[in-house]
């Protein structure tokens, strides 16, 4: 454990050094380096993305990272979601006046803190791979400088994302403090040798309980669970709806990661003590972000609500703390990244000229204005609404089976219920698009938007026929945990 | 080869047909022709596909034919296919109606790619709905008709089709979605989706029950049953007279071939134990939405509300658990497919010509259209179950099979057999006969050529399969017995309940 083996890091070595070399490169060509910085964000992006697929499993730095099929599924997903957001937002950003190289910059840095969160064996790791997403994030909501909805939602999200820091510090200390380790595996130990005495809440098990208490409220803010979610839909609404789409996808995924790591690795004996914390946000996720969203007319705020919800259904698969469980949630997040870049692929489409749009009922008659725009909004609107064959509904069927495997009937009741809540407002935008009258004109959508909504297309719907693949690969690294 | 694959054949040439359709470009009117032939070939090939399988299919054995089978999600989820004798009929059903849907749809001028690409792909879910031998397969066709008849009663129904397609649509997956839970259960009981498994698996009575009611909830609604049937009038009114047909012909099927194929094979000793609640929500069925039909002022929904009650007779039918209920019923629903798709039809000729469906905005219609009046009255008369035609077949057998367990409930059912008749043909006379005094009526037409071929086939069915039942109910006799043979304790557990 203590030798360094710094190979193992290898991909995100690739992006510091990359990105280390486009700031110095932007900062010297000025403001014309916008689309060459673009480009080679997403060249380093790959890079890194054949570096994490081609990378031998193991563990390195002391004990502070650890490379397994997990981390690379997830690594995978986040970085194709980072880059799949600097694609979409090039068009978008020239026209909103924010071309500047910053951009993929910010977001290929965040993606580094990603890919920490999700190898973070340790939780000082653990915390500097959150830190190192957070920071690049606040500067990305409040990315529009002149927009005060924008700033605001930058600050908002600083203001209690620096809270939710230090809930995370303190609830670290505790843990350290009582168990004697940041690394996860002799946690794992101590809290395995205190249940062993029996469990109960005395002396150093309170507080490594109250610790871990603290660290599941700093994450659950992360990737906005009840009840930490009340930031969300402030900031996707603010935020340029490039950055919404990043903060929609790619945290979301690094962000469950981490708090899979955390309590199957850190505290995978002390299952009974976390599940209630969990079975809590879960349902609570689900309802708020079900009933939230049936009022909302803006299409990132529901979107917001929706992504709550969402990982509501996805932490099913950790409530039910099986390896079964965590393959349901890997395949799920495979699925949510895809509807949620092609739902916001259409989303930065909505502009004519100057002017940008963002209510739901803007959409209206889209299939008579942009059908293959509408045909590609409506499949990802029916996975979300997760009606079969499309690939929405293989998510919640994984999660679902591993829950009722171990008799959450309360549980998956909550998640039908919901579901079908949820479906409504997903098919009241169907029937924005299909059923009533165009009345506001769009351009044509640009070509990396179109890329991307077809690309989340065929995801959605060849999903049924390569589940087989994918539900194998959730297997490997739900396997790979334990 | 062919027939190795000949039921992954039916489900994928929909699917071309949908896709060629997609890609047609040029211009308007040509487009619009060439997607209306190409639909109709489509499904012209298909059902002769279908035809094909039905002659390769052999009805003397109970036993699941034309199996083929790949791994899927899992070794335990496969994509598997087969046929037995409760499925290859309603293959046929949906492959045969399709073709006549198309030809109904001939006057869409509206989205007319989209309109028949969504036909198509219709098709495909539910040939597949009949055809899957795996529950999670099952499901996923179930569900995924749900789609494209969303987008039918929406983009081409009436006034209020958003109101009906929202609730035809959450209807449907609230029901369904408890079916999938039930799923998920069974899989991990008997560690298999694998429906010849789930067969042979007998379940903890306990957990029969409330698989059971899960299944209730899903099939019950599509079916639909009393007190879940309240989509049903308002989707069949507002979607476009091939959905209503569609509706009617096939989808409420999916309901009973569920209760044929899994509630009742699988969970005996809960279908036994329910069976009460069945022939109660059965016999409010066929009475109160008789008379509730007798008071409708809308023709589309006076047929909706008669087909709640035909499913009435298919639910009463199939829990006696006799084989004449079980084979009444399945006769039932075919039969039912072929008549209220007809008077779907039916109504829609007039609809298209008068762009209404009040009853009060006809009368003496005879007199301009006399081909129409007959072929009306074909259907009607096939709906009240004359004998002669298929809807006597299946209510008679439905209700000796059910007289033989549950006399009483027959008794009740048979005055349902006359309030159909009296709303039948209290319809007709509304609209037939009486004076031609309303000026609009006047410049009717009758029947078209294009017309005349969609329903000629219809009628020679019904009245075929009314003078020779024999051709459907064989295919289905040997699975019918072999379901009842594997139900032992059945028939004593019946007589204790009595």
């Amino acid at each position: 454990m203590s030798e360094i083996n710094a190979f193992i890091a290898f991909p995100e070595i690739i992006l510091v050094i990359g990105v280390l070399i486009l700031i110095v490169f932007g900062a010297l060509r000025k403001g014309q380096a916008t689309e060459t910085v673009n480009l080679f964000s997403l060249i380093v992006l790959a890079g890194a993305f054949i570096a994490v697929i081609l990378m031998p499993s193991g563990a390195g730095f002391g004990g502070l990272m650890v490379v397994d099929s997990f981390a690379k599924i997830m690594k995978a997903l986040a970085l194709i979601a980072a880059a799949a957001t600097i694609a979409m937002s090039r068009d978008y950003m020239a026209r909103e006046n924010l071309h500047h190289f910053e951009f993929p910059i910010l977001v290929t840095l965040a993606a580094i803190g990603m890919m920490m969160m999700i190898s973070a064996n340790n939780l000082l790791g653990l915390y500097l791979g959150i830190e190192l997403l957070s920071l690049p994030c606040y500067v990305l909501a409040a990315f529009r400088r002149d927009s005060p909805l924008s700033t605001e939602a930058g600050v908002k999200y600083f203001v209690l994302g620096s809270l939710s820091s230090g809930m995370l510090l303190y609830g670290a200390s505790l843990i350290y403090g009582f168990s004697g380790s940041l690394q996860f595996p002799e946690i794992s130990a101590a809290v395995k040798s205190f249940s062993a005495e029996g469990g109960t809440a005395v002396g150093p098990t309170v507080g490594l309980i109250t610790g871990m208490c603290f660290m599941a409220a700093g994450t659950a803010f992360k990737i906005s669970a009840v009840p930490f979610h009340m930031w969300t839909p402030d900031v996707y609404e603010g935020s340029p709806a490039p950055v919404t789409a990043f903060f929609a996808s790619a945290p979301k995924v690094a962000g469950l990661a981490v708090v899979v790591r955390l309590f199957v690795g850190a505290f995978g004996d002390a299952v009974s003590l976390w599940q209630q914390i969990i079975y809590f946000i879960s349902v609570m996720s689900m309802i708020i972000g079900a009933f939230g969203a049936l009022t909302q007319s803006n299409f990132k705020r529901l979107m917001a609500y929706s992504s709550i919800g969402n990982v509501g259904y996805a932490l099913i698969g950790l409530v039910a703390g099986t390896e079964e469980g965590i393959a349901g949630m890997v395949v799920y997040l495979v699925i949510y990244v895809a509807m949620t870049l092609g739902a916001f692929a259409c989303i930065i489409a909505m502009r004519n000229g100057e002017e940008e749009f963002d209510s739901i009922y803007d959409l209206a008659g889209l299939s008579k204005t942009h059908g293959g725009w509408a045909a590609g909004l409506l499949v990802v609107m029916f996975s979300l609404a997760a009606i079969p064959p499309l690939g929405g509904f293989f998510g919640k069927l994984m999660v679902f089976m591993a829950a009722v495997k171990v008799q959450l009937w309360t549980l998956v009741i909550v998640g039908v219920l919901t579901s079908v809540v949820s479906a409504f407002y997903y098919l009241r935008i169907v029937k924005i698009m299909y059923f009533d009258e165009p009345h506001q004109d769009f351009e044509t959508m640009p070509v990396t938007l179109k890329v991307i909504l077809a690309a989340s297309n065929v995801v959605i719907v060849l999903g049924v026929v390569f589940m087989g693949f994918i539900f194998g690969a959730a297997n490997m690294a739900a396997g790979s945990l334990w | 080869m062919l027939g190795f694959h000949i039921l992954s054949g039916l489900l994928i040439l929909p699917l071309i047909g949908a896709a060629f359709i997609l890609c047609l470009r040029g211009d308007g009117n040509k487009v619009h022709s060439n997607a209306r032939y190409a639909a109709l070939a489509t499904t012209l090939v298909t059902f002769l596909l279908s035809v094909a399988a039905w002659f390769m299919f052999d009805p003397a054995s109970a036993d699941f034919q034309l199996v083929e089978q790949k791994v899927w999600i899992s070794e335990s989820i496969r994509f598997k296919l087969g046929v037995d004798g409760f499925s290859i009929p309603f293959v046929l059903l949906t492959t045969f109606l399709m073709p006549i849907c198309v030809a109904a749809s001939w006057h869409i001028e509206k989205q007319v790619k989209a309109y028949f690409a969504c036909f198509l792909v219709l098709e495909t879910t539910l040939i597949g709905v009949f055809v899957a031998l795996d529950l999670v397969l099952f499901y996923v066709f179930f569900e995924a008709g749900l789609i494209p008849m969303f987008l039918i009663i929406g983009v081409w129904g009436g006034k209020r089709r958003i109101y009906a397609a929202f609730k035809f649509f959450l209807y449907t997956l609230l029901g369904s979605l408890f079916m999938l839970l039930a799923a998920i259960a069974m899989y991990w009981e008997a560690g298999t989706t694998d429906i010849p498994t789930l067969l042979q698996h007998r379940f903890p009575v306990e957990m029969q029950k409330w698989l059971w009611l899960a299944f209730l909830a899903s099939f019950a609604v599509k079916m639909p049953m009393w007190p879940v049937h309240t989509w049903l009038p308002d989707a069949h009114v507002e979607a476009p007279t091939a959905g209503s047909v569609i509706l009617a012909g096939v989808l409420l099927k999916m309901g009973g071939y569920g209760f044929i194929r899994f509630s009742i094979p699988m969970f005996p000793d809960a279908s036994v134990y329910f069976t009460p609640l069945i022939m109660g929500l059965s016999l409010v069925a066929i009475i109160y939405t008789s008379l509730v039909a007798l008071m409708q002022e809308d023709m589309k929904k006076l047929v909706a509300y008669s087909s709640v009650a035909h499913m009435g007779f298919v639910t009463m039918g199939l829990f006696s658990l006799t084989q004449q209920g079980i084979q009444g019923a399945m006769f039932q629903m075919v039969s039912h497919g072929l008549v209220s798709g007809a008077l779907f039809l039916c109504v829609g000729v007039v609809y298209d010509r008068m762009h209404t469906r009040e009853i009060a905005a006809f009368g003496g219609i005879v007199n301009r259209m006399p081909n129409y009046a007959v072929v009306f009255m074909m259907f009607t008369l096939a709906n009240v179950g004359l004998p002669g035609t298929s809807g006597f077949i299946g209510e008679f057998l439905t209700i000796v099979g059910t007289f033989l367990q549950f006399p009483r409930v027959a008794f009740c059912a048979a005055i349902g057999v006359i309030l159909s008749a009296a709303y039948a043909l209290w319809l007709y006379r509304r609209v037939m006969y009486g004076p031609l005094v309303k000026p609009e009526l006047m410049s009717l037409s009758d029947l078209t050529r294009r017309e005349l071929a969609v329903f000629v086939p219809l009628v020679l069915l019904v009245v075929y399969y009314g003078v020779q039942p024999d051709s459907i109910l064989n295919s289905f006799q040997v699975a019918t017995s072999k379901l009842l043979e594997s139900l032992p304790n059945v028939q004593t557990a019946m007589l204790t309940l009595q």
